[in-house]
């Protein structure tokens, strides 16, 4: 099998402030040969999205090496294209123009752009729609325009970013069979196709090898082979159990397994709380509760009941984790005994154990009620915390942090926050 | 922000506030202005052009001089747009350009453009001895002076914005600059570009007058147009002239409004790709007209080949852009340098031709006495806010809640705004003088005649954007009276309200020059003011008053701006947007 793409020790850092850096992708050795399709999957923020921009050219890796076809990648790199998860049409062209842009760029004569366009077109199954402007069409239909300025240019490999995650989930399933279909008919020249996913079913279905990401900083955790056949059926048990591994590899990877050792014992101030809404997790733990599950529930199936994917599920399970509600081992997930007390309870009952083990687990926390408690007119600024968090964050994520924390201390009652005066007490609102 | 709301002279005034680079360019300017103003002082030959057109107050000639006030304008406006092209996109593209040029442009669109017309009348009439086309280059500079900044400043304000995904998926594609330019970044200002167009416009019809018929520098220049018309009549106290004039302007706003902007503001809705759009998108006539006819369809596939061509030229294809390499770092610290060294000479050298002329031609108590005039104006300039959004206020909300008389409404208020309200003027005179009344108190009306209109439109915007669900349940929570007023109204429409008062300041300030300083036949109205002591110094010529008022004039629109509306703006979008 011939190397298409080769990357070698890659490192990523964005410049946090003049002397600190944030390490994106940390450590990634990926090698991917002609012929496959193969799938990063990751939760968001995980650095999988900048991995498919450095293999693509549009960023600059820190160090490593990035190799396409035998030759470093300086530069958007012809031959490789590139379909986005926001579609990234120019409103102002016409399904037509917008998949002849490309071809216009490479100064391919207008007759045969044309031409080119159509067969593009028809292939991706938008005949009809040629004249028609990009805010005419539906989700669905503006990424099948996505894919054929992909294909017009005949790539020989294909970069695909979340291509499926802005859309339904019935048109999604839709346009990935056709995917399938045209990479299987060998309609086009492209010989590989390496797509960004958080979507475990959507990895499954249509990948020939997954690449599991891991977060904080970004790093290549597992790599699963898929052996099955396409067409997939997502009933199977082969499937099933696939799923069920991906879960576990996602949990429980070695790295993965140190961090919560950690975490269990002591979060630092500045761990990156996961966003998540108070009320949410209590319907969780209400959900988990509930008699159709037993004690150990299996994530897979959590999170089809659900209906939601892992980069909703996996922050909800992470802030059960922190605060003592859960635990969550081999891809199972068990509520711990608080956990269970708090699904019974009342919502006062239920603001009082939030409260506990809030100031007991999270350290940001009882530190900003520390500090509270320890001035006389009980008011503190919010810079105050921010330039703290800003010692282990950067400045963005110390604001989502900070604002996560004012969030979760709202609603447990133990401090307050004014909007206006940016202050935070131990006062309630007049 | 929505696009429902609209601006005079700046919409990017209102978005970006002063910054210490502000106060660089704007002692670099004036650097250059008082040195211009120096030179132009050593050469006040009074323009002598053998047989000098004489302007007629015959009504037939007036479409002729339509014509041509609308050819200078048309070419100020190429000007203009080519300005736009390069300067805005280099300040978008270049961090380094980015310093010094949106400072100026900030710093620029507060100079008065009387203030450009005396400096740079004479330099014109040098440049083409003994020709008309000195004076016509002046007066087409004065327009261009009202028409390019804000058109810059807005079209790098859409460069900037562009999405990233549009940008990567043009470095996938390969685009080159030149075809980027023209299928990416001009698409995405279009709509800005041509709004600012049309505000830009109607801004040199403010200054129509005084562009054309121009009394600056012990110059006494009729170029042949409406303005120079006006002039005439104003000067033989004509009402009819006036009348016969206004009527032509009208015809010709309405004509070119008709025939050009609505056309291309209807086309132009396909560039616009914001989630919140009108739910009715701009209609035009000429356009629909224009759609049926085979000229048209000819006429642009013809347009699209030639376009087409000049997009893909060869000439212009790049050759695949590498990312830039660590070896470059070390030279771009050199230049870096250099750079800063450079910019820091120009400081110091502006600061020292500036303090130099003041020194050597005004004394303190001349800075004194400006900024005391300064000050009156800005008083006369916040009162009038004051009123006109007490009138203003209620009446928008009125109309806002009532979706038919908005729609009536609308256009009309538009259409207001785009009139050049000086031309009333005489009538103003004429009332004050019958009267008797005081001219320090009537004549300041004049200031926000022509911006008030941006107010009432913006809370018209505002009160119709208003969610249907929230003034609902107000109704049945059965709010009303002042609380209504306090908790739904006046929150709801706090940013609209906010942006329609900054580009009514800005254009009281811009109008100050006009309204502070009336005449009619040999009747002339002085008002105390900064904008009549701008007037009296171009008039007389005295060069070193002029610079120092123009100056004396930013500094209040520059410190106005950081210290009123930057706070006001910031509140505006931080708490009452509703998203």
């Amino acid at each position: 099998m011939k190397e298409l793409v080769r990357i070698r020790q890659l490192r990523k850092t964005f410049k946090k402030s003049e002397q600190q850096e944030l390490l994106v992708l940390d450590n990634v050795d990926l090698t991917l040969y002609s012929g496959e399709i193969v799938a990063l999957l990751g939760k968001s923020g995980s650095g999988k999205s900048t991995l498919l921009r450095i293999i693509a050219g549009l960023t600059k890796p820190t160090s490593g090496e990035v190799m396409y076809a035998g030759k470093p990648v300086t530069g958007p790199v012809p031959g490789v294209a590139m379909v986005f998860q926001s579609f990234a049409l120019m409103p102002w062209l016409t399904v037509l123009q917008n998949v002849e842009l490309g071809l216009e760029a490479q100064g391919v004569p207008r007759d045969e752009r044309r031409s080119r366009a159509i067969e593009a077109i028809d292939i991706i199954g938008l005949d009809g729609f040629e004249s028609a402007y990009p805010r005419e069409l539906s989700g669905g239909m503006r990424q099948r325009v996505g894919f054929a300025r992909a294909l017009v240019i005949n790539p020989d490999l294909l970069l695909l970013d979340e291509p499926f995650s802005a859309l339904d989930v019935l048109t999604a399933e839709n346009l990935r069979g056709d995917l399938i279909d045209i990479w299987e008919s060998k309609k086009t020249k492209t010989r590989g196709i390496l797509f960004v996913t958080h979507n475990i079913d959507e990895a499954a279905d249509i990948a020939d090898r997954i690449i599991v990401f891991g977060s904080d900083p970004g790093y290549i955790r597992a790599e699963v082979q898929v052996q099955l056949p396409q067409p997939r059926d997502s009933q199977s048990n082969e499937f099933r159990e696939l799923v069920d591994k991906i879960y576990r590899l996602m949990t429980t990877g070695p790295q993965e397994r140190a961090r919560r050792a950690i975490r269990e014992r002591y979060l630092g101030i500045g761990y990156r709380l996961p966003d998540v809404d108070p009320s949410i997790l209590a319907g969780l733990i209400e959900t988990m509760d509930a008699p159709e599950f037993a004690s150990k529930i299996d994530l897979p199936e959590l999170s089809e009941h659900l209906m939601m994917d892992i980069d909703d599920l996996f922050p909800l399970i992470e802030t059960l984790e922190i605060l003592g509600f859960a635990k969550v081992a081999d891809g199972d997930i068990a509520l711990s005994k608080i956990g269970s007390s708090f699904a019974k309870a009342d919502l006062l009952e239920r603001k009082k154990m939030f409260a506990d083990q809030l100031l007991s687990r999270v350290p940001l926390a009882s530190h900003i009620r520390r500090v509270l408690d320890e001035r006389p007119n009980h008011y503190a600024s919010e810079e105050r915390f921010l330039s703290r968090l800003e010692d282990h964050l950067s400045e963005k994520e110390a604001e989502r942090v900070l604002k996560t924390v004012i969030d979760w201390g709202r609603y447990a009652e133990i401090f307050a926050y004014d909007y206006n005066t940016k202050m935070l007490s131990l006062e309630n609102p007049d | 922000m929505s696009k429902v709301r609209f601006y005079l002279f700046s919409q990017t005034k209102s978005l970006r506030f002063i910054n210490e680079w502000d106060l660089v360019a704007f002692i670099v300017i004036f650097g250059v202005l008082f040195t211009f103003a120096w030179g132009a002082s050593q050469m006040t030959t009074p323009y002598a052009l053998g047989q000098p057109i004489a302007i007629t107050l015959d009504p037939h000639a007036l479409p002729l001089y339509s014509a041509r006030t609308v050819l200078r304008m048309f070419a100020a406006l190429i000007l203009s747009l080519l300005f736009t092209f390069t300067f805005g996109t280099w300040a978008a593209k270049s961090k380094r350009a980015e310093q010094i040029i949106i400072p100026a442009i900030d710093v620029l669109q507060s100079v008065p453009v009387l203030s450009f017309l005396a400096i740079t009348v004479v330099g014109f009439i040098r440049l083409f001895p003994g020709s008309q086309l000195g004076p016509e280059c002046a007066s087409i500079f004065a327009v261009f002076t009202a028409q390019a900044w804000n058109m810059a400043l807005g079209f790098y304000q859409s460069l900037k914005s562009i999405p990233s995904d549009l940008q990567e998926a043009a470095d996938m594609l390969h685009l080159s600059s030149w075809q980027r330019f023209w299928r990416i970044e001009v698409p995405c200002g279009m709509s800005s570009l041509l709004w600012n167009t049309m505000m830009s416009m109607s801004a040199s019809w403010f200054f129509v007058v005084v562009s054309e018929a121009i009394s600056v520098a012990h110059q006494d220049i009729r170029l042949p147009g409406i303005g120079s018309y006006i002039q005439l009549a104003i000067d033989t106290r004509d009402l009819t002239a006036v009348f016969y004039a206004i009527t032509a302007m009208l015809v010709v706003i309405l004509i070119y409004d008709q025939l050009l902007f609505r056309p291309l503001v209807a086309w132009s809705e396909r560039y616009n790709f914001s989630e919140f759009r009108d739910t009715r998108p701009a209609q035009s006539w000429f356009l629909d007209l224009l759609g049926r006819t085979y000229l048209l369809r000819y006429l642009s596939s013809g347009f699209a080949i030639v376009t087409n061509y000049a997009i893909t030229m060869p000439w212009f294809r790049r050759k695949p852009k590498a990312i830039k390499e660590q070896s470059a770092k070390l030279i771009k610290i050199r230049f870096d340098w250099f750079w800063y060294a450079a910019m820091i000479a120009g400081i110091i050298a502006s600061l020292w031709l500036l303090l130099g002329f003041i020194i050597s031609n005004l004394d303190l108590y001349e800075i004194w006495h400006a900024a005391v005039l300064g000050s009156i104006t800005l008083l006369r300039i916040i009162i009038l806010l004051i009123a006109s959004s007490i009138l203003w206020v209620p009446v928008g909300v009125w109309i806002g809640l009532r979706p038919r008389v908005t729609q009536v409404a609308q256009p009309i208020v538009q259409f207001l705004a785009s009139f050049p309200a000086n031309l009333l003027f005489p009538l103003v005179v004429m009332l004050i003088v019958r009267y008797q009344l005081n001219v320090e108190i009537w004549t300041s009306p004049l200031m926000i005649l022509g911006s008030q209109w941006y107010i009432l439109f913006n809370v018209i915007a505002g009160t119709s954007s208003i969610p249907k669900e929230l003034a609902y349940a107000a109704h049945n929570l059965n709010v009303r009276g002042w609380l209504w007023w306090s908790k739904l109204i006046l929150p709801a429409i706090f940013p609209y309200y906010v942006t329609g008062a900054i580009t009514a300041a800005g254009g009281a300030w811009n109008a100050s020059i006009v309204a502070e300083w009336v005449t009619w036949g040999d009747t002339t109205l002085q008002a105390t003011g900064l904008g009549a002591y701008i007037r009296a110094s171009t008039d007389s010529g005295d060069f070193p008053r002029i610079a120092l008022g123009t100056a004396m004039m930013c500094v209040y629109v520059l410190v106005i701006n950081r210290l009123l509306w930057r706070p006001l703006y910031r509140i505006a979008t931080e708490r009452y947007q509703l998203s």
